[in-house]
């Protein structure tokens, strides 16, 4: 006790060892709490991302010289195997440009017109919406594919319901995409429709009040204080949405797993036969780094929208 | 005369008003109908007999319910129960290690002062936006090299190496006021037993909704456990279904019957703890 106290009042006569453990005593509990987490960060993430870039310009293959090669992976990525790859980013750009129109509009919709129903009305709708969810994206891209299956699908007894000739969904060179892309679109944004509803719940009453006063009619409410207030969180929908659909995977590789010609190739699919066919690691990376430029870039411009918050 | 021009414009109004009512609740139904066929057609295939699965018209209702499917597929896929425990095993171990050290890390970088905490903090944000993609190859090396293909450990480390949940429990203990914490340090409280009893049980809001989306999101997990689990006995439930795609072919009742197992504990977890889901989704977004 005395000592302690002498040592508060004398830090000058410190010794080396004194200061770290003094250093210690004060930072040591925060240092200890983030290690297992920055571990496992840096030797799973941070270590694997920077690899994965210096990889990217190797000649990296198992028994591989591991030689420099510049450009060398990317220009092969682009250039090699017919050009797949271009085609897989068109795919892949074709699938996020309509996927993510309809994804955040069908939100936006939907949150909109549970916003005025009840309590349980609310909860229900937004629940039915968010179970599908919940489940493997594998399983359900299992079920679309039966759905889609030619002669015994569900989609093809429908129209002949109506009497229209069956249609190849998923062999069709001219068809696979768009009904890979159908599938996304036909399933409830959920993430979307709770993100707005949340957004729409916190928009002030007075703000509708005062329109009412106005006598102004529900669309314009609609239009001129609801959209202008959930712009923030359309733009995060927006970005949400956009990152996952160009990461698209499990959907194509289930439904038509060797792919129809290269009609329904992806980038990530496109990645995967890179890395785990071919064994041509260099490629598989300088493709990864590729989706990550693409991600980042479109991810920044919209984000820049964020910044234009309007504060309530 | 007055009165009747008064009353008209209400009664116009109010018809108009369910009018569009009416057109809401239809949309809200069809889309109900629409988000759910899938699920609802997954389920009667699999108690459908095969045979029926390839007929027109196809039974809209299960008339012919039958467990034939589970049978055969118990039979067959012989590989199924271990599927299910090794998809257990991974996403109960990764689940865990979030839930303990995400939070730990969340309320270090939340409470605590150490240098170098901002460079840390930043350099795990920078990763957010980098798709797991990039990290595949040095991984798949990694695995290759040290033959850990079909070992379990091989998915759950890199699984324990995901940053949104320390993020998400910074950004929630931040809200916490600190003078409980305060409380428990001038009663003599060690570091670990605040933690362990004053900020574990204020974060049980976070931490639910971290707990739900980390298993929710492992259990589901597909492109990285089917590089590494190759041998049948070491699959996890989505690699275990979409291999029987390939060993069963058309075979859908089976199929199905494998596809809606796998699936149940999801929607029975969902179906329990929906409010915790449907929070935790906002909460994720709105703090994230």
């Amino acid at each position: 006790m005395a000592q302690a106290e002498l040592k508060r009042v004398a830090p000058q006569s410190d010794s080396l060892g004194y200061r770290v453990g003094r250093f210690f005593k004060k930072y040591g509990w925060g240092y200890a709490f983030v290690l297992p987490s920055m571990l496992t960060f840096l030797v799973f993430t941070l270590a694997p991302v920077i690899w994965s870039f210096i990889i990217s310009f190797q000649d990296f293959r198992p028994r591989g010289n591991n030689d420099w090669v510049g450009f060398k992976n990317y220009t092969d990525a682009f250039t090699t195997q017919g050009g797949v790859f271009v085609t897989a980013l068109k795919n892949t750009a074709y699938y996020a440009a309509l996927t993510v129109t309809a994804n955040v509009f069908i939100a936006l919709i939907l949150s909109s017109l549970i916003q005025p129903l009840n309590k349980y009305a609310q909860t229900f709708f937004r629940a039915a919406y968010y179970l599908p969810a919940v489940t493997s994206a594998v399983i359900i891209a299992v079920i679309w594919r039966w759905m889609f299956n030619t002669q015994w699908g569900f989609l093809n007894y429908l129209l002949s319901l109506v009497g229209a000739q069956p249609v190849r969904w998923l062999s069709d060179p001219d068809i696979a995409l768009n009904s890979i892309t159908l599938s996304t679109i036909l399933t409830v944004p959920a993430t979307g429709v709770v993100l707005f509803s949340a957004a729409m719940g916190s928009i002030p009453k007075d703000f509708y009040e005062a329109a009412d006063l106005e006598g102004a009619g529900a669309i314009r409410k609609w239009w001129s204080i609801t959209l202008p207030l959930v712009k923030a969180t359309t733009l995060y929908i927006v970005v949400l949405y956009t990152i996952a659909s160009f990461e698209v995977f499990e959907k194509v590789y289930i439904m038509v797993p060797s792919g129809v010609g290269d009609s329904t190739q992806t980038i990530v699919t496109q990645i995967y036969q890179s890395v785990f066919a071919q064994l041509r690691y260099g490629v598989a990376s300088a493709q990864a780094i590729v989706l990550f430029l693409i991600i980042a870039s479109i991810a920044i411009v919209q984000f820049r929208f964020l910044r234009t918050d309007v504060e309530y | 005369m007055a009165a009747q021009a008064g009353t008209r414009p209400t009664q116009a109004r109010q018809l108009k008003f369910n009018g569009s009512k009416i057109v809401a609740w239809v949309i809200l139904i069809v889309t109900t109908v629409i988000s759910l066929w899938p699920l609802y057609w997954l389920i009667i295939t699999a108690f459908t007999p095969t045979k029926d699965t390839i007929k027109t018209p196809p039974d809209l209702i299960p008339i012919n319910a039958s467990l034939d499917n589970f049978q055969r597929l118990f039979d067959q896929a012989k590989n199924y129960w271990g599927w299910a425990a090794n998809s257990f095993i991974i996403t109960f171990s990764i689940t865990i290690f979030h839930v303990i050290f995400d939070t730990l890390a969340g309320y270090a970088f939340a409470k605590k002062k150490f240098p170098g905490k901002n460079i840390m903090f930043w350099l795990i944000l920078s990763t957010l936006m980098i798709p797991i993609h990039v990290t595949l190859t040095p991984l798949y090396i990694v695995v290759q090299n040290f033959n850990l293909r079909d070992n379990l450990l091989a998915v759950i480390l890199p699984g324990t190496a995901n940053v949104f949940g320390i993020f998400l429990m910074r950004q929630f203990i931040q809200t916490l006021p600190s003078e409980l914490e305060e409380a428990g340090r001038i009663d003599g409280c060690s570091e670990i037993r605040i933690f362990w009893s004053i900020i574990m049980p204020l974060s049980k809001p976070a931490i639910g909704a971290l707990a739900i989306f980390t298993f929710v999101r492992f259990w589901n997990d597909f492109l990285w456990p089917s590089m590494v689990l190759i041998r049948a006995n070491s699959y996890t439930l989505p690699v275990g279904v979409a291999s029987l795609q390939g060993e069963f072919g058309t075979d859908y009742g089976l199929i199905f019957a494998g596809a809606t197992l796998a699936a149940l504990p999801m929607i029975i977890f969902f179906l329990a703890f929906q409010r915790y889901f449907l929070e935790g989704v906002r909460m994720g977004a709105v703090k994230g």
